[in-house]
């Protein structure tokens, strides 16, 4: 202990001293890193809340589900509402559409998928994989809910314009057709249908 | 940051950044290489942990801006909760981890407080504030200066009836100033009482003042690595072997007495987050009803005490203001060849009384301001700014100083020989 | 003997704080019953039952005239909360054959999914706006606020003689003694004083803080303790309208605990996770610190200091 003080100048911390040996030096490593690691650890352990705060709270959370009645929308009508703050298109779609929309074949649609977050990801965008399945099983043509963001870059497609007589985004000109599927333009994938479950024959509920 | 460097650059790029922005070698000289008392006590361990303190209050209080809502309007139709105030209780209650983050923010204000209070009473006993110290000390208060108006500006955030009626009594203080005091008062405001407007430019204000502190808090150490270190003896260091190198010695030790100080910070934010606050501030902001009993947060009670000791409203307001003023001209003061009071035996006792002085105004400055409350406070007071005009400089000449020893070797060597008889227990 | 200034100084600290009780007469007070709730301690949680019942209360008396604007229905459902698990639903028959099998409760992701909460919250009408900006009365959701019983602060206090019921969403920490408080301030109300000239429309209650002082007709001296509330005491009709679910009977005392639970959870909702959290974080802190001052004397132990 006190043959440090013989040694003025002396500055370096660890393995002076005739006292020290090898048995010291690698337990005082031990120690070094343990305590260094346990540091670590903890500052580690600090970051997650850190990061995870900014993810949606629990009030946004909470509105991830709404439920939105079909039975409101009259032939023809489109109607707009906000769902975890993007836009949702609901809309009750005439027989000539529907039966053009199914006539469609695969092969003229520039995207194949369906994109329906309620079918595998391998589902083809035939009209009936885009169109909500009814609490009987089966699919209920006359209407279509669709995430109104274009898959292009995000701007809200308007209804009733465009070549294919459903939804045209009038940022870059991309083309849908009335079951939301990319006809013309830079869209690179349909508009995406969210997941959907009734909860009365005609109450929807999303997401 | 100053003197001779030790620095050898290891590798081809160490070199080259070396020449070119020597900030590595920066950080060598100052928190590795730096030559430190070897005998500073677990007291001087409080800078580090107020480093920590103001790391952690910007890192929170960042991410609480992220969520926080500046705006005194209702939150809803027909309430009367403000957006401010339901939005801090949103953080408490919806936000990821809001309530362990605001917890941090509310809390790590005291705990800063209390590791920055014995930081200063540190550097009292020692002498720290003594040539060639005395910017360093100047520094020192602004810091202090800079927190007080950070912490009291945040406590208005929240916008309960604490915030509101304290931002209020506060404000209503620079009013005391004769001629510009009501125009002053005003222009604070934004508003012609405190207001949505007062709010606002609080949160801008809040959000700064962190930044300013931490550029003080940098001038701070770079004033003290010019002079180095005081240490316990006061003694200057005089040669190497009264010095160890910074790394490891006292980044361990600094390392020790942090995890034992968030110990101490954990047990209030897990286990009594709202021990060192006052339940009035859960109640929402309501312009027409006082709090019966408004005090401010607990750091503030030895000022709020000497505010209320004085009876006449700008004396109150100058007393207070002074009893801070008084500390930047605290190194002409203290007249003392000594600087540490390990070697004074007089200045020790009146030292500890001053000690218990500013605790008693602490615990005055919660009570009502009356009655004996009154009396003990005014005494105190007295005490308070006696200490420092009267106390300190005459001591200097008429007290007889114990033997400090030779060097920190020395007094490290021989721990009691160069002490005066009755300071040996310490 | 050296004149010890610092013995002279402590007696004089000492005299400030020995003297606080006597000066601080007019502010002293017994602290309220001490009811020893399960979410005291460091590592206290609340009574599920407790909560559920408290709620009940709530909604079915305190609802009335206090609104919980800090807190929506879905707050009920989440975690911490008092319906964050409920009992599986059981067939027809199995339940009653297997007496009190063990059930094991169901914990629904989000509150979205929980069905208690969606059934309390569609119990409520909430006043919305449809497609066209008329008003409507439609079912509660989850993420719905609780619905206020006044619409503004005016018509709260025109219903109730000019006072105004406070929101209860942080009753027990914006009060001194918190759960305890409101515990004593619904059992304290009784006979009135002889000598106290209670005003129509108030109410003495001891632990109200407050000075009754200008209506003590007695000594100067022994004014009672205590306020005047607006509130009139309510759990003699509570005990008599609300009826639990679980059998647990409905006394005032059991009515006042379970209340007061529920309240310091709305005050609350995320203590648990607090001190859970907190004791694997104590638990780390010291080990921490143990290394650290290993390696502390370890680095210094051939340095003299």
């Amino acid at each position: 202990m006190a043959e440090a003080n013989t040694a003025p100048g002396m500055m370096t911390p660890l393995g002076h001293g005739a006292g020290t040996n090898e048995h010291d030096a690698s337990r005082r490593d031990f120690i070094f890193i343990a305590a260094g690691a346990a540091g670590a650890i903890g500052a580690a352990a600090v970051v997650w809340p850190l990061i995870d705060q900014m993810n949606p709270a629990g009030d946004a959370r909470a509105l991830a589900t709404i439920e939105f009645d079909l039975a409101k929308l009259e032939l023809g009508q489109e109607v707009r509402f906000t769902w975890q703050g993007k836009p949702v298109f609901a809309r009750r779609r005439t027989p000539e559409e529907i039966t053009k929309s199914e006539q469609t074949a695969l092969s003229a649609l520039k995207d194949k998928l369906s994109r329906n977050q309620g079918l595998p990801a391998s589902a083809d965008a035939s009209d009936a994989n885009r169109v909500p399945v009814g609490p009987d099983g089966k699919p209920k043509p006359e209407f279509i809910v669709l995430v109104g963001t274009c898959t292009h870059l995000g701007c809200v497609p308007v209804f009733g314009q465009g070549d294919f007589g459903g939804w045209f985004c009038p940022c870059h000109g991309s083309h849908y057709d009335t079951a939301g599927r990319i006809r013309i333009g830079p869209a690179p994938a349909n508009l995406e249908v969210p997941k959907l479950a009734f909860v009365t024959d005609s109450v929807v509920r999303i997401g | 940051m100053s003197g001779p460097s030790n620095y050898q650059p290891g590798s081809a790029f160490e070199k080259w950044l070396d020449t070119r922005l020597p900030i590595i070698r920066l950080g060598y000289d100052s928190i590795v290489d730096f030559p430190t008392p070897k005998n500073l006590n677990y007291w001087y361990t409080f800078g580090g942990i107020l480093t920590f303190c103001l790391a952690v209050q910007i890192v929170t209080g960042i991410v609480l801006a992220m969520h926080y809502v500046a705006s005194a309007q209702p939150f809803i139709e027909g309430s009367n909760i403000s957006q401010a105030f339901a939005s801090v209780q949103r953080i408490q209650r919806d936000v990821s981890y809001g309530w362990l983050i605001q917890s941090l923010h509310t809390v790590g204000a005291s705990m800063f407080f209390i590791a920055v209070y014995i930081h200063m009473f540190r550097g009292l006993y020692y002498g720290s504030y003594k040539a060639p110290r005395e910017i360093l000390w100047a520094i020192g208060v602004v810091i202090f200066l800079l927190m007080m108006a950070t912490a009291f500006m945040g406590y208005v955030l929240p916008w309960g009836q604490m915030s509101f009626h304290g931002a209020a009594v506060i404000t209503n203080l620079i009013g005391a100033f004769p001629v510009v005091g009501d125009a002053l008062r005003t222009w604070i405001w934004g508003d012609f009482a405190v207001s949505n407007a007062t709010l606002n430019r609080f949160f801008s204000l809040h959000y700064l003042m962190p930044f300013v502190i931490a550029a003080m808090v940098g001038m701070h150490i770079w004033a003290l690595h010019v002079p180095g270190n005081n240490n316990p003896t006061g003694v200057e260091v005089k040669s190497k072997a009264d010095t160890v190198p910074f790394h490891p010695f006292y980044t361990v030790k600094d390392a020790f007495a942090l995890a034992l100080f968030m110990i101490l910070f954990a047990a209030f934010v897990f286990f009594m987050p709202d021990a060192l606050g006052h339940p009035d501030n859960y109640i929402p902001a309501n312009a027409l009803s006082t709090p019966t009993h408004i005090v401010p947060e607990w750091y503030f009670l030895p000022f709020y005490a000497i505010l209320r000791a004085i009876p006449d409203k700008l004396g109150g307001v100058i007393a207070m203001f002074g009893s801070i003023m008084v500390l930047f001209a605290l190194p002409w003061l203290d007249t003392s060849r000594v600087k540490s009071m390990r070697y004074r035996p007089l200045a020790r006792q009146f030292f500890l009384l001053f000690v218990v002085a500013c605790l008693t105004l602490g615990y005055v400055g919660a009570q009502p301001a009356e009655g004996l409350f009154l009396i003990i406070a005014q005494i105190a007071t007295a005490y308070y700014f006696l200490f420092f005009l009267a106390i300190l400089p005459i001591l200097g000449i008429v007290e007889r100083p114990g033997n400090a020893p030779a060097s920190i070797s020395e007094a490290v060597l021989k721990p009691g020989a160069a002490r005066p008889a009755h300071a040996a227990a310490e | 003997m050296k004149p010890n200034i610092v013995a002279l100084g402590s007696l004089f600290g000492l005299l400030a704080f020995g003297l606080a009780p006597s000066a601080l007469a007019s502010e002293s007070k017994a602290h309220p019953k001490h009811v020893g709730f399960s979410f005291e301690g460091p590592l206290g949680t609340y009574d599920r039952g407790a909560l559920q019942r408290g709620f009940q209360v709530y909604k079915q008396v305190c609802a009335t005239c206090h609104s919980l604007n800090l807190l929506s229905y879905r707050h009920l459902g989440e975690k911490g909360g008092p319906f964050e698990c409920f009992p599986a639903p059981q067939t027809e028959g199995e339940g009653e054959a297997h007496g009190t099998a063990h059930v094991r409760p169901i914990c629904p992701a989000t509150p979205n999914d929980n069905p208690i909460v969606k059934a309390i919250a569609a119990e409520v009408s909430i006043t919305d706006r449809d497609e066209n900006g008329d008003e409507i009365d439609r079912p509660g959701r989850p993420a719905d606020r609780f619905r206020a019983p006044f619409e503004n602060e005016q018509r709260a206090r025109g219903a109730n003689g000019g006072a105004l019921p406070p929101d209860l969403s942080l009753i027990v920490k914006a009060r001194h003694g918190g759960a305890d408080y409101i515990y004593s301030l619904l059992l304290g109300y009784g006979e009135n004083p002889e000598g106290l000239n209670v005003p129509d429309g108030k109410y003495y209650n001891p632990w109200f803080p407050g000075d009754v002082a200008s209506i003590w007709s007695g000594e100067k001296n022994s004014v009672p303790e205590g306020g005047l509330i607006a509130m009139a005491p309510q759990l003699e009709i509570a005990s008599q309208i609300v009826e639990f679910g679980d059998g647990t009977p409905a006394t005032p005392e059991q009515i006042a605990r379970d209340v007061a639970t529920f309240l310091a959870w709305a005050s609350e909702p995320k203590v648990e996770s607090r001190k859970r959290t907190g004791v694997v974080v104590m638990i780390y802190l010291i080990l921490l610190a143990g290394l650290l001052f290993v390696a502390y004397k370890a680095v210094w132990r051939n340095q003299s200091h």
